[in-house]
């Protein structure tokens, strides 16, 4: 307790690092205070959980409490244990090749990596379930103390329709998160420091922990280092981001001002027409488009047919060409997105704003630099972000279309010239069944997503000043 | 002076119908092709691509093959039919659930849970995949069971994206939900008799974005009904027809599925577009 209290007072200024020990501090104090000056029932609840309610008539939380514990022991008994006790080594004893030619298999690295995550989880689960059992001891003694009755079963039934209503809101959707995402993201983290790859697949082979070294894989630039290749993928995926945001932004913006000008009549029909592109399934519209490109496809065919060309343009296999095809067509699936969007927004300018401008002899492209853009890009600040930060892992464009290639020569691990990083690590998941660059490259996406997030959402106008155009 | 602007106006005017109607060609291009050479014959080109677009010979080949005993095109869009209509119930049903909680109630933990999954956004969600497989499998529900995972995996996670509804949440007054407590209404009495009826919009716009996902996804069907055909959707169905090197004889099959796919999902989103405008501009400026 000592160190601690040392440690507290000297991270006080570090905010949330200093709050952190500071609360558990508090918690201990209050844990061991709750032991010192509780009744004898509250004392075996620190053993047995939910005795204190159980003893002061507080079935449905005494119970709940006591079945925590049951499950907790005979899940760690039964299942867990099994696992975390080969988390430090990921299994020993790979598959054996009996006498007779069987097999039998032994330790499973992938099994022990999953379950002792879950189980390490569900340990922290436990202690916060034996916490708040302390709490609640310490609570109803308060009240029994204080001469105030405790609340009936019903009243706390009743209680998860009315004032903990979000507990049973949450409780599925959080439950689904944490299966489904938070476990699988963990388990992937962690696989990023061992060497699951093609020649370590359970349950044949085990796999280990091997440390930062395939960190240091993606940065060197050796022979048989990434780091080349993830630098230039790196720098394809934030040049692809870039304009597929951008350029969508600004031209779809130009589309919605057009439609929305006085005098153009349709404005529905032109609206609807676009508004196609979003409506027809992705794979339908992308790959059609990819077909209409190739060697054989409409667009060559009829450009030698009109005599514009002489041969087919290899539309897909330059690199060149690739990438400025794959950033026009993100446009015509983009724009009409974009014009959606602004269209409500450009109405909210006041229309007195313009008129003063014309007085004052301004013309149309004046107007939208120093009107429309400043007001647009306050009001969707956010989204562009959200835009850019999606676009980042535009996985459907880019792999309906090209599948990542043209292949390259120059670049490593099968990564061709249009891969994002998301394709990439996609290929590495599937094709080459690299899960352990792959689980690092997903950290690199994550690394970069979170850092632009960071410094741009900080650099919003309607982040640092919120009331600026009201 | 004002006959000039005038003419000025009119000039400028009709450049921009010319664009306009530039822009409507290209976006249209696609589809008419798509549709045009869907109706080709066999006996032009085999079914393969061609170098012309209006096709000499109009047939309905391609979807008699469709529908043909020796196709499971049926079956795959059965399939996406229903992954589409339940990940649509249950997406709506656990993204309001959050969205109420989060909006309306004030609990421990609260933005520790936003802040937590805003960041659990920022993983890549391939990233995890081999894991899902895994735990799939472990519940019978890959290859053969693929339909149930795939709604399984598409509702689990949907909890995190709540921006758009929690939004428009929060723009419904509080104080209606404090009158009706001082009635001795219940929180979840005020959910399912004031606030569900008050959000119809966003809630059609909800379910509508969760129905037509379904029909796009490719990576993570493929991936779990690895080498079951039974179990395609339309998008890998399709997808492996338009990839595979025989693709010459499947060209205008690909484009019949594809239309076939397309008509009914565009006629529900047009009917519904009003919503989904509304869905997007408010998620979008809200951030």
């Amino acid at each position: 307790m000592g160190k601690d209290a040392g440690s507290v007072s000297a991270a006080k200024k570090e905010s949330s690092v200093g709050r952190f020990f500071e609360a558990l501090g508090n918690d201990l104090k209050e844990i061991g205070l709750t032991f010192a000056e509780g009744d004898w029932k509250t004392k075996v609840s620190f053993l047995i959980m939910g005795f204190g309610p159980l003893m002061r008539k507080q079935l449905v939380r005494g119970i709940a409490f006591l079945a925590a514990e049951v499950l907790f022991i005979l899940y760690m008994a039964g299942f867990g244990w099994n696992y975390l006790k080969d988390i430090g080594t990921l299994g020993t004893v790979a598959r054996v090749v009996n006498d007779n030619g069987t097999y039998s298999y032994n330790d499973n690295s992938f099994l022990i990596l999953l379950y002792g995550i879950l189980s390490i989880i569900v340990i922290f689960a436990f202690l916060v379930v034996w916490r708040m059992n302390i709490r609640e001891n310490r609570n109803e003694e308060a009240l029994l103390a204080a001469g105030k009755t405790l609340a009936t079963a019903k009243q706390d039934l009743y209680s998860l329709l009315d004032s903990h209503f979000d507990k049973t809101l949450l409780a599925l959707p959080v439950l689904g998160i944490f299966i489904f995402t938070v476990l699988p993201i963990i388990f992937m983290i962690c696989i990023a420091f061992t060497n699951y790859d093609a020649n370590h697949q359970p349950p044949t082979n085990l796999f280990s922990w091997v440390g930062v070294e395939n960190f240091k894989n993606l940065f060197s630039f050796g022979t048989t280092g990434m780091g080349k290749t993830f630098f230039i993928v790196l720098g394809w995926t934030l040049v692809w981001a870039f304009f597929a945001t951008f350029l969508t932004y600004f031209l779809g913006m130009g589309v919605a001002i057009m439609i929305n000008k006085k005098g153009i009549k349709f404005k529905r029909l032109w609206r609807t027409i676009l508004v196609v592109t979003i409506a027809v399934p992705q794979f339908v519209s992308l790959l059609y488009i990819y077909k209409m490109f190739a060697n054989d496809g409409l667009i060559n065919s009829y450009l030698m047919k009109w005599g514009w060309v002489d041969a087919y343009i290899p539309f897909w296999s330059n690199p060149t060409t690739a990438k400025i095809l794959i950033i026009l067509i993100n446009c015509w699936i983009g724009i009409p997105y974009t014009m959606l969007i602004t269209t409500g927004l450009l109405m909210n300018i006041p229309e007195d704003l313009y008129e003063s401008a014309r007085i004052d002899g301004a013309n149309g492209f004046q107007m939208f630099r120093s009107i429309t853009l400043p007001y647009m890009l306050f009001v969707t600040g956010p989204f562009l972000l959200t835009q850019f930060t999606g676009n980042l892992n535009n996985f459907n464009v880019i792999y309906l279309l090209t599948q990542g290639g043209p292949q390259s020569m120059v670049l490593s691990n099968k990564a061709g010239y249009t891969d994002l990083l998301v394709t990439w690590l996609y290929k590495m998941t599937v094709n080459d069944t690299n899960y352990r660059m792959a689980a690092v490259i997903g950290i690199m996406v994550f690394v970069v997503t979170a850092v632009i997030s960071l410094v741009v959402y900080g650099m919003l106008p309607s982040v640092k000043d919120e009331e600026g155009f009201q | 002076m004002s006959g000039s602007m005038k003419t000025k106006r009119a000039i400028s005017n009709a450049i921009t119908y010319v664009v306009l109607v530039i822009i409507s060609i290209v976006w249209l291009f696609p589809f008419v092709c798509l549709l045009l050479q869907s109706f080709r014959s066999y006996n032009e080109g085999g079914g393969g691509m061609v170098e012309y677009l209006l096709p000499k010979q109009f047939s309905l080949d391609s979807y008699v093959y469709l529908f043909s005993e020796e196709c499971k095109f049926v079956r795959w869009y059965g399939n996406t039919l229903t992954i589409a209509v339940f990940v649509a119930l249950f997406q709506t049903i656990v993204v309001l659930c959050v969205s109420y909680a989060l909006s309306r109630m004030r609990f421990k933990g609260r933005t520790f849970l936003m802040k937590f999954w805003l960041i659990l956004g920022m993983f890549p969600g391939f990233l995890s995949m081999i894991c899902l497989y895994f735990l799939l499998k472990q519940f019978g529900l890959t290859q053969e069971g693929a339909i149930p995972g795939l709604i399984l995996v598409s509702v689990a996670s949907s909890g995190m994206t709540y921006y758009v509804m929690k939004g428009y949440f929060d723009t419904i007054p509080k104080a209606l939900d404090e009158a009706a407590r001082i009635d001795g209404a219940s929180r979840a009495r005020i959910f399912f008799t004031m606030i569900i009826p008050m959000a119809k919009p966003i809630i059609i716009y909800q379910a509508l974005v969760a129905f037509m996902a379904p029909w796009c996804d490719y990576i993570f069907a493929s991936y779990v009904a690895f080498g079951f055909s039974d179990s395609y959707n339309v998008a890998v169905a399709l997808q492996r027809w338009v990839w595979t090197n025989d693709y010459q004889g499947f060209f205008t099959r690909f484009c019949a599925g594809g239309v076939l796919v397309a008509v009914p999902v565009t006629i529900l989103f047009m009917c519904l577009q009003k919503y989904y405008v509304e869905g997007v501009t408010g998620g979008a400026v809200k951030g």
